[in-house]
């Protein structure tokens, strides 16, 4: 942390002139009147008014700087040496497991000298902060990136399948991915494309709420995923997270079929058009499997990459009155691919045909999934739909637009031609379309 | 005891605010009568610190496999009491009402209010922290001719409330969680049981004086530093009542007085630390006993262990307080750590189905002397260990006098053990609340506005009501003073009369079990005013209250109906009156116009509540000084 941490303007000129560092004991005086405690940090995005100090209370308070403001350093503060609890020796004959970070945090350190809360992610600090995981595997961590998953592109995605395969092929009988949970659907999809026959499951994992608070959902999370990755009987690309607001259960999501669907809470993430793939009962440590058509974990197995995608797509959501003109410039871009949301069964509005009829002659891909997310395209029932098919929209069966989206950009970096891309999105390749489906209900 | 020396006691009060909503959502701040709807299970895991460190007692709750049941409806939360969604932002009335109170006790509000995040893993958080904010520091309370130096004045959120436990399991209501509740903390400047009553009284005071606290019974609730000279500093949490506090405290001081003499009899009989060993299996005594609680635990496979404290004879039975002996101390220790129901100790053996002879065989398997004593513990092995193992810590703890707890006051002003006292305060900033400034122009609008100081108020009671002192000063400490000046401004019914309904009448009525809190301002109000338009006379006020309290969804006039409490008709009154003249010639023929009072106590007794003695008084007069008349 640097030595005066988000302080701007007059505060920061004060505290320089006052040599004040973070942790130190200071006083500051306004009007006769004085205050004593160790300066914190300030957040950037506050004002450059005012002073942090920790009182002897604990408490946090803001004076206002201006005026006749004096600041005096009373005591420098030592930052105390952090001794790491000794790691419990690892039980012998324990499997082996990687886990690679990708940003998100699944275990951190409260820091109560200044109120920061810093990621704790090599796996000293993981047996130290979750001790039970010292009875599960030998474990091996890899800081890969620190990103919000937000900000991650196609070229991270090959980085994780890359870091996966790596440690699949060096013996690993689990794998772990923690990341953040806004795209970690979209990561999901695109690993699933990407690593061939993975021989056993690549858990990716995250948590809702910070996993600073003693209530996070990241413990029991990171637990299960471990247990999940080391000894599930099947094998694939998933992600676990909570099944209700609960800490009972965890739910294993197939990669293809899961969305994040609550901004904050701990059940956010459902699978769409598929069963669960298994339960994870977090009090007596067992795995349910839901699903019986999940391909099946193998012994030994190397697992290959195809990484190549080409990000020259984009997804487009239909509303009503929505302008040809818009479409018409997204789709004059440059782009290869496209993938509509439309309404109900698959249907933009009359206006839009001509668009995406100039599109498709041009050799741009156009394929349709449904806003509703839940339910399977269909674009023979209605006029619409037949309109559509006639101008070369191609309808994607029940995928979630998320992962069309990410299939078109992995299916664009190896087809050669229109046929082939289209025959390679409309033939389900790793259970993104579903065969049949049975009642689900909709809505999380 | 009259002379506490060593004493010192600091205050924290902690008073629920009457706003519209919760202090970080916008469910309104009020418990819930309705079934919970939701029951969510969680566990809380203590977080590391930088330092690597983590609170054994949490740690201690967690690794045990303690697990909480959180229960909701949609009336009092939502998702941010779940912890399923990040707080709003901070109540601005909350705000506003905790700088009002800072102002009147002269603390200096601070210009940039800090959110923080208080750890608290007993799981009386959803989060496991509770959200809390310094908003002033150092003010002052004049109270009884001394100042009180008031630390800080914080708002943060209710906690939730326990509603059992059963196994490893704990429930939690978090209907009560995020109600704002502001705390007043005093300085350990308060040196006798009395004072901090008083102290208590005053800071409640000022609380009520601004209208915008809750009321009734939970809304007030202290905590109390004790610490006694050569003793040690306990935390007493939750003294419910303001009027218990005097017990709280001076019950603390004679038992810290008491474990000190404890720990200088253990000095003068030469034990040591060392001397305290390790628990021995005693299965073998007690085999054919007929103690209940032994055979249970035996059947189902426990074992029965004891350990050998030396020198303790006598000392384990001593009472500390009425209720308390150092062996309760132990066996709430024994409970908390060990899970066990409880422990047996030699200074009450034989006893509890326990033998002599089975007595006498411990003794002779422990080889304890005279002045020594056991524990025992009849339970799982696991937990009989961790049992006594507690129990030994407590007995070393002895050795030194008064071990440093946070302790659960109760209802008879005792307290019982309730956890070891927390480190320094883990407080680290909430950061998805960004920093609040007050703006000066804010502090000085509101200094405008400041409610009435309580000493004032009392002042202008006394003078515009023309009440006493002393009903002047009751009306302040309850809670029904802005009530009180309601009906006073919209009938006619005398202020004493209303005063001391609102106060005595009230408080008797809680006393005797009626649930007074349901009655709503707006019901009371109708009440007298159905006795100011003469519908009941005004000897039906407490029985209406107590039939309204019992039927909250009732209306005043249907508990008139009910009660039979209509006014009776002058015309109705006349016929009776000539009724009981005539069943009491004879009183009449004695006493001659002297009868007077004797028949008004006779006809008020069957119809108090419907007639007022001055209505009925004149006809009674009127008709004896006519039948008088006639009789000459």
């Amino acid at each position: 942390m640097k030595a005066l941490e988000g302080y701007r303007g007059l505060a920061l000129k004060l505290l320089q002139e006052s040599g004040a560092q973070i942790g130190d004991l200071i006083e500051v005086t306004r009007d006769g009147e004085s205050l004593r405690g160790f300066l914190m940090p300030r957040s950037e995005y506050d004002d450059e008014n005012h002073v942090v100090l920790k009182l002897s209370s604990g408490y946090n308070v803001g004076l206002r700087v201006g005026g006749s403001v004096a600041i005096r350093v009373l005591e420098k503060g030592v930052k105390p040496m952090f001794k790491r609890p000794p790691r419990p020796p690892p039980k012998p004959g324990l499997p082996e497991a990687y886990v690679i970070s990708t940003g998100g945090t699944i275990a951190s350190r409260v820091d109560y000298r200044t109120g920061g809360v810093e990621p704790a992610l090599n796996a000293e600090d993981l047996y130290s902060i979750y001790p039970e995981l010292s009875e599960l595997a030998n474990i091996h961590t890899t800081l890969l990136y620190s990103e919000f998953s937000e900000n991650l592109t196609k070229e991270h995605w090959a980085g994780m399948a890359r870091a996966v395969a790596e440690a699949v092929n060096s013996g690993a009988q689990g794998v772990v991915i923690c990341h953040g949970t806004d795209t970690m659907g979209y990561t999901a999809a695109a690993l699933s494309f990407i690593l061939q026959h993975p021989p056993i499951p690549i858990i990716l994992v995250g948590s809702q709420r910070s996993s600073d608070r003693p209530s996070s959902d990241a413990p029991s999370n990171l637990i299960a995923a471990l247990k999940i990755s080391l000894s599930a009987p099947f094998a694939g690309v998933y992600v676990a997270m909570h099944e209700s607001s609960s800490d009972e259960y965890i739910a294993v999501h197939r990669g293809v079929k899961v969305r994040k669907c609550h901004t904050s809470a701990r059940d956010a993430f459902k699978s769409i058009n598929a069963p669960l793939a298994a339960r994870y009962h977090a009090l007596t440590g067992t795995i349910q499997v839901l699903d019986d058509h999940l391909p099946l974990r193998r012994e030994m197995g190397e697992v290959k990459l195809e990484e190549r995608m080409d990000d020259n797509v984009c997804l487009v959501k239909f509303y009503p009155g929505m302008k040809p003109k818009i479409l018409e410039s997204i789709l004059d871009s440059g782009l290869r691919g496209i993938i509509l949301e439309g309404s109900g069964l698959g249907h933009v509005s009359k206006a839009l045909y001509e668009p995406i009829r100039k599109a498709v002659e041009r050799g741009v891909f156009v394929g349709m999934t449904s806003q509703c997310l839940w339910g399977r395209v269909n674009l023979n029932v209605y006029y619409t739909g037949r309109d559509l098919l006639k101008i070369g929209v191609v309808p994607l069966e029940d995928m979630l637009p998320e992962t069309a989206l990410v299939k078109l950009m992995w299916v664009l970096g190896r087809a050669n031609s229109f046929e082939e891309v289209k025959e390679l999105m409309t033939r389900n390749l790793v259970g993104e379309i579903s065969e049949t489906r049975w009642f689900q209900g909709c809505g999380p | 005891m009259s002379s506490y020396t060593g004493l010192k006691v600091g205050l924290e009060l902690h008073c629920q605010l009457k706003t519209a909503h919760k202090l970080f959502c916008q469910c309104p701040a009020k418990l819930s009568l309705k079934d919970p709807e939701k029951r969510l299970l969680r566990r809380l895991r203590p977080t590391q610190s930088e330092l690597g460190e983590v609170d054994p007692a949490a740690l201690f709750e967690f690794q045990r496999g303690r697990l909480i049941c959180y229960e909701a409806e949609r009336e009092s939360t939502c998702l941010v009491e779940a912890d399923e969604e990040p707080p709003h932002a901070l109540n601005g009335e909350a705000l506003e009402t905790a700088l009002i109170i800072s102002l009147m006790m002269e603390a200096k509000p601070v210009d940039e209010v800090h959110v923080m995040r208080k750890v608290v893993i007993d799981g009386s958080n959803t989060t496991g922290f509770q959200r809390t904010a310094a908003i002033a520091l150092n003010g002052k309370l004049n109270i009884a001719g001394k100042e009180i130096p008031i630390l800080h004045v914080s708002l943060e959120e209710d906690a939730a409330r326990k509603t059992g436990e059963s196994g490893l399991t704990v429930n939690y209501r978090i209907d009560r969680l995020g109600i704002p509740l502001v705390e007043v903390a005093t300085g350990p400047v308060i040196f006798s049981p009395e004072e901090a009553e008083k102290v208590a009284y005053g800071i409640g005071r000022v609380l009520k004086a601004t209208g915008r606290v809750q009321r009734g019974l939970g809304t007030l609730r202290q905590d109390l530093n004790v610490s006694v000279k050569s003793g040690a500093l306990i935390e007493i949490k939750g003294v419910q009542r303001l009027d218990l506090i005097s017990k709280v405290v001076s019950l603390e001081f004679q038992r810290q007085q008491a474990l000190l003499a404890i720990a200088g009899e253990l000095k003068k009989r030469g034990v040591k630390p060392e001397e305290l060993g390790e628990p021995v299996n005693v299965t073998e005594v007690f085999k054919d006993t007929k103690c209940k609680v032994i055979r249970n635990a035996l059947r189902e496979g426990g074992v029965v262990l004891a350990v050998k404290l030396p020198g303790f004879h006598g000392l384990l039975g001593r009472e500390l307080i009425p209720g308390v002996r150092l062996g309760t101390e132990m066996s709430w220790r024994a409970m908390f750590y060990g899970g066990v129901g409880g422990i047996f100790h030699t200074d009450e053996l034989p006893g509890y189905g326990v033998s002599e002879d089975e007595t006498r065989l411990l003794s002779k398997v422990l080889s304890l002397n005279e002045l020594d004593a056991a524990v025992l513990v009849a339970d799982q092995p696991l937990k009989a260990r961790d049992a006594l193992h507690a129990v030994l810590e407590r007995a070393r703890e002895a050795l030194n006098g008064v071990p440093e707890e946070t302790r659960a006051a109760q209802e008879d002003g005792t307290t019982r053990y309730m956890r070891p006292r927390p480190g320094s305060a883990r407080m680290y900033p909430e950061t998805d609340i960004p920093p609040i400034v007050i703006a000066e122009e804010e502090i000085q609008a509101l200094k405008a506005i400041l409610p009435e100081k309580p000493e004032k108020v009392t002042a202008r009671l006394m003078e515009k009501y023309g009440l006493n002192r002393k009903l002047s000063e009751q009306l302040l400490d309850s809670d029904y003073m802005p009530l009180f000046e309601e009906v006073a401004s919209k009938t006619h019914v005398a202020p004493s009369y209303v005063a001391t309904i609102l106060t005595e009448t009230l408080k008797a009525l809680e006393r005797r079990g009626v649930p007074v809190n349901r009655l709503t301002d707006e019901q009371i109000l109708e009440v007298f005013q159905l006795v100011d338009r003469g519908v009941t006379a005004k000897e039906s006020v407490e029985p209406i209250l107590e039939w309204l309290a019992t039927h909250p969804t009732s209306n005043p006039a249907e508990a008139v109906n009910s009660l039979n409490l209509q006014m009776v008709e002058s015309a109705e009154l006349e016929k009776q009156v000539e009724q009981v003249l005539r069943e009491n010639v004879n009183l009449l023929k004695k006493l001659g116009k002297a009868s007077t009072g004797k028949l008004l106590g006779l006809m008020m007794r069957n119809l108090r509540g419907r007639v007022s003695p001055q209505q009925l008084l004149p006809i009674i007069e009127a008709k004896v000084k006519d039948y008088l008349k006639n009789q000459e």
